[in-house]
């Protein structure tokens, strides 16, 4: 399989906390892979591993075949220029409008003329649906609105590889069908290669051709939605994660605290449930 | 006893972490200082974007620095018409305001003024778009964010405080001549003669200027610093900008008597 990016034996720590632990994962040049996991694996770190904004520990991280960790700075901002990345926030630039956002990275990189500009900024507000917007500022736009205005923006330039860390978190349904809709189509369109840093199950299977669940710093699971499934029963994590399930641990907890906040209300706890409030005495 | 050393043991400990933190500090601020370095004439490639925090950070700070300058000259006029009325030399008071602003009222006020105006903007903002992730996005669209927006917020402060600090000083000496000149009497001939005779371009308003620039180079420098190095939070920003006023200030007061010592001590 061609992969467009490589973690090879990749660990990557912040002062004591190990995040990553030697991992090992091929992202398929033109398809949409998911990195999932629970809040706080350190997805996002990923992205900006990938990105080269933080090096690794240990192992390489290779986005079309350039070490991110070792290149040269000059190498580091040629390749980012082939990357587009969709900030959780948005990252929207406050004191510019939604137009002049867009036409930041094309005014930064190229020498087109302000009407060319414009043209290709009215084109990628219109591949996002909101032409209609590009006098706004981003504090007028609504939370979904800024983020496909930042996902217009990452198109500017016409990446090869878009990188988007958790689209959905946040959103109404109506938005997530939105971006849902034009993450898949932008990627079938244009030949992209997508990146989803996401724990919302549902959404990423609908669109996803290749999945990997880390957790503790390691890959748990890996494989297409389909795959992940079928894989389900054998892996207690996955299943836990992918049915939304609280661990035993926590389970029993939560349990307890619904007991006690019930007797000290004066509620009768369910009989059944008897013998864990004793326990808690 | 054993209350004792363990106060003893905490006091060190807290001494260590603190001399540490400083050292910390310190080694961040030459790493940033020699990264700035880098770019601080690549930035003239985009002197438009100079020019627009010359705009933000002096023209916004017109207001206050001419208001403040007013004052201080309709002080020092009233000040200096009592004391020198006492030895019948009321005629040099346009040169004793002067002086005084020239060489040291100017700079080091509108210095103080600028550090709480135009200092905490800057580092408020940086540290906000550090905060939202501007400069990150800034980062992974391949433009680097301490030329595209360290680089010319820092130019913007050293060019606009000489600036601001002469307009300071001319605003007081004016001040001082309403005061002495129209509401005292002092006759304006001596008022502006005495200014003449006395004050040497070369030396005072030299001195004044260097003396300003200097402030200018410390305010920027500490502005960009505590906003990009800031803590990405709302408490982090808070801190950074209140460390901009303070740092930069006791900066300021600091070098200028230095500054002071070298230029007109004995």
């Amino acid at each position: 399989m061609n992969s467009f990016i490589q973690f090879e034996q990749m660990s990557f720590s912040r002062g004591r906390n190990l995040i990553f632990d030697r991992i090992d994962m091929a992202i398929p040049r033109g398809k949409i892979t998911a990195i999932m996991g629970p809040s706080g694996t350190g997805k996002t770190t990923l992205l900006r591993l990938i990105g080269g904004q933080i090096k690794p520990k240990s192992g390489r991280v290779l986005v079309d075949g350039l070490d991110m960790g070792k290149a040269s700075s000059q190498a580091l901002l040629a390749m980012r220029r082939r990357l587009g990345m969709l900030f959780q926030n948005g990252a929207l630039f406050t004191d510019l409008t939604a137009a002049d956002n867009v036409a930041f990275p094309l005014r930064e990189h190229t020498r087109l003329p302000p009407a060319l500009i414009a043209r290709i900024v009215a084109l990628k507000l219109q591949a996002v649906g909101l032409l209609a917007a590009a006098d706004q500022m981003p504090a007028a736009l609504s939370g979904g609105m800024a983020r496909r205005v930042a996902l217009a923006r990452a198109l500017a330039l016409d990446p090869e590889l878009m990188l988007y860390d958790e689209p959905f978190t946040g959103q109404d349904p109506i938005n997530v069908g939105v971006l849902l809709r034009l993450i898949a189509s932008l990627n079938q369109a244009l030949g992209l290669t997508s990146v989803l840093v996401s724990h919302d199950v549902a959404e990423v299977f609908a669109i996803a051709d290749c999945v990997f669940v880390i957790n503790e710093g390691r890959v748990v699971a890996k494989g297409s939605p389909d795959e992940l499934r079928a894989q389900m029963p054998h892996v207690p994590f996955l299943r836990q994660f992918l049915e939304g399930a609280p661990d035993d641990n926590q389970s029993q907890a939560s349990q307890q605290s619904a007991n006690y906040l019930a007797n000290a209300l004066g509620l009768k706890p369910p009989s059944d449930k008897r013998s864990a409030l004793r326990g808690t005495r | 006893m054993n209350r004792v050393l363990t106060a003893l043991l905490n006091g060190l400990a807290a001494l260590g972490q603190g001399v540490l933190s400083a050292a910390a500090h310190t080694g961040q601020l030459t790493l940033f200082i020699r990264q700035l370095m880098g770019r601080l004439i690549p930035a003239w490639t985009r002197p438009k974007l100079i020019v627009q925090e010359i705009y933000a950070i002096g023209v916004l700070s017109l207001v206050i620095i001419v208001i403040s300058g007013g004052f201080v000259g309709l002080v020092l006029g009233l000040q200096g018409f009592n004391i020198l009325s006492k030895f019948n030399a009321t005629e040099s008071l346009g040169v004793m305001v002067a002086l005084s602003l020239v060489r040291e009222l100017g700079p080091v006020v509108t210095a103080l003024l600028f550090a709480g105006r135009a200092g905490s903007a800057v580092t408020a903002e940086i540290a906000l778009m550090k905060t939202t992730e501007q400069l990150a996005a800034m980062e992974m669209m391949a433009v680097d964010p301490l030329r595209r927006v360290i680089a010319p917020r820092f130019w913007g402060a050293v060019i606009a405080m000489p600036l601001l600090a002469g307009l300071f000083s001319l605003v007081g000496i004016a001040g001082g001549y309403f005061i002495g000149v129209v509401v005292l009497g002092v006759d304006a001939a001596s008022y502006w003669g005495q200014i003449q005779q006395q004050m040497q371009p070369m030396d005072d308003v030299m001195n004044g200027v260097i003396k300003s620039l200097v402030f200018g180079v410390v305010i920027g420098l500490v502005a960009v610093f505590e906003g990009f190095n800031a803590e990405p939070t709302s408490l982090g920003i808070s801190r950074a900008t209140t460390r901009t006023v303070v740092l930069s200030s006791l900066l300021v007061l600091g070098l200028d008597f230095i500054l002071t010592a070298w230029m007109f001590g004995a």
